[in-house]
């Protein structure tokens, strides 16, 4: 079987080698990637079309906003499959059917107590959560955006959740409340994209959305629904980056965690 | 492109990706995928893809480790084959 398995593996190998000859090499001028018609159109209409200087912001949440809406699904049905598998009801059966836990649960050692641990996250999880709001909100003007902003704002609850106790930071971020933000999230975007729809337009085609929002033009109306959009994004990235910490340390027990 | 360093992080990657699979103890290989993601968070950044490689710094080498540590922790720390 392991002989199969790696023959399957060198000719796979071989095959992507013998195209990997294909590509064009770094920095030259006329490859797709550096001179095609699309990225020169995003390069150059970008600025115009919604004056928004980060054009990987643009092209992400603007060009294919489709893309990155489903991406967003995606993480949201993760979670909540992870959630499905491993979360525990309150009668003590696990979701999916009672399985016994193929190894004893460990007992955490650590309570929580010691000074410097707990002084030093007690200063670092304010500046974490600030710089993860700076990311979400100033993605469209610096690298960044709404889902690694989230992404640090779910990794500031982690690691409350492991430098003092699990309950600590679900009493911040309850499993009511972490699910309600993870649907809040992919509602708003959705949410914009239907507005867009009912004054007229094409789904997620931020530009009518002048109408509606005051005093901005088509170009302006779109940076600003971007900024909706990653707000969406990271709501929900966030929350489900908790809820899959929360539900993977204990094993779905929600208490007693790493 | 600095095709020194270039070099230098990309016999790294293939060296870490390795032995993250080879090792036993499932504690150091998280341990080494992180190291993995981080230097092609390196990699990306030092070709001018800031916003993959910040992906990759907060995703790959933050939240995933502690995920695979989280599960790591739940079940048992050697890998049997």
């Amino acid at each position: 079987m392991k002989f199969f398995a790696l023959l399957a593996v060198s000719v796979t190998w071989c095959l992507l080698i013998y195209a990997a000859r294909d590509f064009p090499d770094f920095a030259v001028p006329d490859s797709p990637a550096n001179g095609g018609k699309v990225s020169n159109y995003f390069l150059e209409k970008t600025e115009e079309n919604s004056h928004v200087p980060n054009v990987v912001t643009a092209v992400l949440a603007d060009y294919r906003g489709y893309d990155t809406m489903f991406e967003t699904v995606v993480i949201f049905t993760a979670g909540i499959a992870i959630m499905a598998i491993l979360r525990m009801t309150p009668g003590g059966s696990t979701g999916s059917g009672a399985l016994p836990p193929a190894v004893p649960r460990r007992k955490r050692t650590f309570d929580g107590s010691e000074l410097i641990v707990s002084g030093t996250c007690k200063l670092l999880i304010p500046i974490i959560q600030l710089f993860a709001l700076y990311v979400i909100a100033h993605g469209h003007h610096s690298p960044g955006g709404g889902f690694q902003g989230g992404v640090i704002l779910g990794a500031s609850f982690i690691l409350l959740a492991i430098s003092r106790n699990l309950d600590a930071a679900l009493q911040r971020l309850s499993e009511k409340r972490y699910l309600m933000l993870a649907s809040v999230g992919v509602l708003i975007y959705a949410g914009i994209g239907v507005m867009s729809l009912l004054l007229g337009a094409n789904f997620l085609d931020y530009g009518i959305l002048s109408q509606i929002l005051p005093a901005t033009d088509a170009a302006m109306a779109r940076s600003h629904s971007m900024l909706g959009v990653e707000v969406g994004v990271a709501f929900t990235v966030s929350a489900i980056m908790f809820a899959i910490y929360a539900n993977l340390s204990t094993a779905g027990e929600l208490k007693n965690g790493l | 492109m600095i095709p020194s360093f270039d070099i230098i992080l990309l016999i790294l990657l293939v060296v870490t990706a390795i032995v993250s699979l080879r090792v036993r103890d499932l504690l150091s290989a998280t341990m080494i995928f992180g190291v993995y993601s981080f230097l092609i968070c390196l990699l990306w950044a030092e070709m001018g893809a800031v916003d993959v490689a910040f992906t990759e710094a907060s995703v790959g080498a933050g939240v995933s480790a502690v995920f695979l540590i989280a599960t790591v922790f739940n079940t048992s720390r050697n890998s049997s084959d």
